[in-house]
């Protein structure tokens, strides 16, 4: 008797564990559960971004390069990025092979937004190059414009000192540890005091472009170096 | 529209004649072709195998690279070819795509540079013809398991502004980041271990006291076994539930298997207090108790073999189900032949058809218990030919089962020998990058060099540095401006950190030298050179006529460099040229005077006065002095 009690309380358990089996099934085949923790189908199935670049004669229209040098410069590009945009995390890595020394990323940040004029997340060919043709080939006005764009970084049309302290951080985070003199805490601070002081003329704790042009060009030494790099291309 | 019926356009639209008479309305315009090209020969140079096509063939697929205005960027005027600098036996599968309009890919080539060439002349992989579709996505499938690895290690990097939840998200999934996070793995462990010997043990017969037979331990020692179960299952929710707070998806977090295991461990415990001991029930409750020892599997986030057994299994589950279906196919087919033979026999175990299964499974799996055992002659000739088609069935999948798992494995003793070996991996990449940041150190000191000795421009273009170098090493120069700070040696940087603890007056006061390290025309500073100025430094070098730039260089160690300047040459290296350093270079450590920077606009006042700058000075025995006298 008691054998035969034994037996339906097994018969009861596999009842249950049968159904408790099943219900998860179901659960899985109705999506509610995935069993799959790392699913490597899915990175298959994301296809790259593709873009193709406006044409050469239209690009030639829009910006102060030639031919020769628009041609010069996508080859370079596609080899870099052959699906023809450059995301962040590319563009970060191209930048601070440059900056072994330093940690480049930060100031690649903000230079990647310099550069991605519409915002989506990616630099395409035309931004690209329109970017250089402003900064190789501008006017002064338009090589000015293009650094307060940089420094503005919520592009609100005032440069404050948080932002102007983040680019100065980002910048000196390029030079790494190993510097002479060595690198302060304040250093930064110090020179976006001196900066604010120089630019800010009436004194309200924001540069308007019109302040930051207006004192860039007085200076004979930032007018200077302006034309620096004029013959890169 | 696709490329092959690109060609029966025209016929098409001349077939169209045939609507005319029926149509109502007048027809629209044709569109004209207004380029009208004759079809030509394109030669498209790759690395220098030339490949002839007509224009129409590349124009099939207007979204590609070579389809549309985009190879216009490549065109060569001189050559009147289209040149691309890649690879020319990839470049053939790719010409035959627009030739044929099949994509095939090559066996012999590496997925991922297959893929980049696919990219580069924009042509999706989808596109690949049937014939080689499954080996190019059990190719790519397999280099993804590999790179994953690579990244799940990457994982473990600290990023900068982690709140609270994500660094509590990290430490679970993985317990070597923090202490914390490796306690509290040990202490689940820990605690999994206790509650799976706690269910083993409760149903262990206990010694038994004089009026009672033996009992189980649990029910001997209820209080104590419901105490321990208790905890476990404390600790065993509270880890859920932090687990669930700091997921960065709870959703996903909660369709995991993981979770899923976590909560059928737990519930059975809540379920068991909240039902009263009712009869009717019972069998749940037994259920019940069969669930805890579902928290073992809790051990699969702690053991990596675990985790690779149950991935091998799910991705051999279709294997697997084939198996088991095949199994019961054979086990009722034998189950009712041994049935039916053994009717006759009198005293028979083989009662009913399922009475049968069990002694089909025991031959089947040649296991052979023998409690029940054939008696007729049908039955024992039935009964062997179940035994041999029994290691037939069982041995057709389990090969594949086998070199699944094989795989699975390799692959993760490969992951684990590369993590052994990125710490040399590590080692060199740093190398390297600080053998890039030290040669712009020492063309600065070259850089110096040059000046002092005024080298010409010929002789300067037989030095080794390159364009590319001078124009990086430009670039880094422009960078020190802008931060008026310099970039130097880790043994200099070492060594100041050291003097600055030691002193701050003794650098001071024997000499003043300003140097100005610009090699090139950075802002300007040529004009620079000829303010006079003396120096003086410990092994007292005294220069008279200040014109010329003496930059000491001391090398102990290091074949590469083991420049001095020539016009002190008998004054340094004598006394100083054999000095027990570290092992490294000495660098010269400059200080450039804040000039006006290169690309931000920066304040002139920062630093002080110009014509001053600070040499080191350095006391101990590994380090030499460092001075530089510029103009």
């Amino acid at each position: 008797m008691l054998n035969a009690i034994w037996e339906t309380e097994g018969l009861q358990t596999v009842g249950i564990v049968v159904l408790v089996f099943a219900s998860i099934k179901l659960l899985h085949l109705l999506g509610l559960i995935s069993f799959s923790e790392d699913s490597v189908e899915d990175e298959l199935e994301l296809s790259a971004v593709r873009h193709r670049p406006e044409g050469l004669e239209q690009l030639e229209a829009q910006t102060r390069f030639s031919r020769k040098e628009l041609q010069i410069l996508y080859r370079g590009f596609k080899n870099e990025c052959p699906s023809g945009v450059v995301n962040e995390e590319t563009f970060k890595d191209i930048y601070s092979q440059f900056f072994p020394q330093g940690d480049a990323s930060t100031y690649a940040h903000f230079l990647f937004n310099a550069f991605d004029t519409d915002h989506n997340g990616s630099v395409s060919f035309e931004d690209f190059v329109m970017g250089l043709s402003i900064l190789l080939r501008g006017t002064i006005q338009e090589k000015l414009n293009w650094a307060f764009n940089l420094y503005d970084i919520n592009k609100d049309g005032y440069i404050t000192k948080e932002e102007m302290l983040d680019i100065m951080k980002a910048i000196y985070d390029m030079m790494g540890k190993c510097t002479y003199p060595v690198l302060k805490e304040e250093t930064p601070r110090q020179h976006v005091e001196v900066f604010f002081q120089k630019m800010d003329k009436n004194k309200d704790g924001v540069v308007t472009i019109d302040e930051f042009i207006d004192c860039c060009q007085n200076d004979e030494n930032i007018m200077r170096s302006m034309h620096l790099f004029e013959n890169v291309l | 529209m696709a490329s092959g019926v690109a060609a029966w356009l025209p016929f098409a639209r001349a077939a169209a004649i045939g609507w005319m008479p029926v149509a109502n309305c007048p027809m629209p315009i044709a569109p004209r072709d207004n380029s009208k090209r004759q079809d030509e020969l394109i030669i498209l140079n790759v690395s220098g195998r030339r490949f002839q096509t007509w224009r129409t063939t590349l124009d099939r697929y207007p979204d590609t690279l070579l389809g549309s205005s985009e190879k216009d960027f490549f065109y060569n005027e001189e050559s009147k070819e289209y040149f691309f600098d890649r690879d020319p036996d990839a470049f053939r599968s790719i010409l035959n795509f627009y030739r044929t309009g099949k994509l095939h890919y090559p066996r012999h080539e590496c997925i991922s540079a297959y893929d980049e060439e696919l990219t580069f002349f924009g042509i999706i992989p989808e596109i690949i013809g049937d014939c080689c579709y499954e080996e190019y996505k059990d190719r790519k499938r397999e280099n993804l398991e590999r790179l994953q690895d690579d990244q799940e290690e990457n994982k473990d990097q600290k990023l900068p502004n982690m709140n609270f939840r994500e660094t509590m998200w990290r430490a679970f999934e993985n317990p070597h980041t923090s202490t914390m996070a490796l306690v509290f793995y040990y202490v689940t462990g820990f605690f999994i271990a206790i509650s799976v010997i706690t269910n083993v043990v409760e149903t262990v017969p206990c010694g038994s006291t004089a009026n009672q037979k033996d009992m189980p331990c649990g029910e001997r020692y209820t209080v104590a076994f419901f105490c321990m179960d208790t905890a476990c299952v404390m600790i065993f929710t509270v880890e859920y539930l932090l687990r669930l707070f700091a997921a960065p998806s709870r959703y996903r977090f909660m369709r995991s298997v993981m979770s899923i295991i976590d909560v059928v461990a737990i519930l059975p415990y809540y379920i068991g207090l909240v039902m009263t001991n009712n009869e009717d029930v019972s069998g749940a409750f037994v259920t019940l108790r069969v669930f805890r020892v579902f928290r073992i599997f809790k051990f699969s986030r702690h053991s990596q073999g675990l985790r690779i057994l149950g991935y091998t299994l799910k991705s051999c589950a279709s294997e697997l189900g084939f198996l088991l279906f095949s199994l019961t196919m054979a086990i009722i087919i034998f189950a009712t032949v041994m049935f039916y033979a053994e009717k006759g026999s009198s005293s028979s175990k083989f009662t009913s058809i399922p009475a049968s299964f069990w002694y089909t499974i025991v031959t089947m799996t040649t296991l052979g218990y023998g409690d029940m055992v054939p008696k007729t002659i049908a039955g024992k000739i039935f009964g062997s030919i179940c035994s041999l088609s029994g290691v037939l069935v069982i041995a057709l999948p389990v090969p594949v089962i086998v070199s699944n798992f094989s795989r699975i494995y390799h692959q993760n003793q490969r992951a684990d020998k590369r993590r052994a070996q990125k710490k040399a991996r590590l080692a060199r990449i740093r190398i390297s990058k600080s053998s890039s940041a030290n040669a712009f150190i020492q063309s600065k000191r070259n850089g110096l060099l040059n000046e002092l000795l005024e080298l010409t421009d010929e002789q300067k273009l037989a030095k080794s540095i390159s364009l590319l170098e001078s124009q990086h090493h430009h670039l880094l120069q422009c960078l020190e401006k802008t931060t008026a700070h310099e970039f130097v040696d880790e043994q200099v940087y070492e060594q100041n950190c050291l003097e600055r603890a030691l002193q701050t007056y003794a650098s001071r006061s024997p000499s003043i030298s300003s140097h100005d390290s610009s090699e090139g025309t950075c802002c300007g500073r040529r004009g620079k050179r000829n303010t006079p100025l003396p120096n003086a430094s410990l092994p007292s070098s005294h220069q008279g006529p200040l014109q010329e730039l003496s930059a000491i260089h001391i090398q102990c160690g290091d074949p590469p460099s083991r420049t001095a300047s020539r016009s002190n040459l008998n004054l340094k290296t004598d006394n100083s040229g054999r000095i027990n350093c570290k092992g490294g270079r000495i660098t010269t450590a400059i200080i450039s005077l804040p000039t006006p920077p290169a690309l931000t606009p920066d304040g002139d006042g920062l630093h002080g006065p110009p014509q001053r700058s600070i040499q080191t000075t350095a006391s101990s025995a590994c380090t030499n002095i460092v001075k530089v006298s510029a103009l």
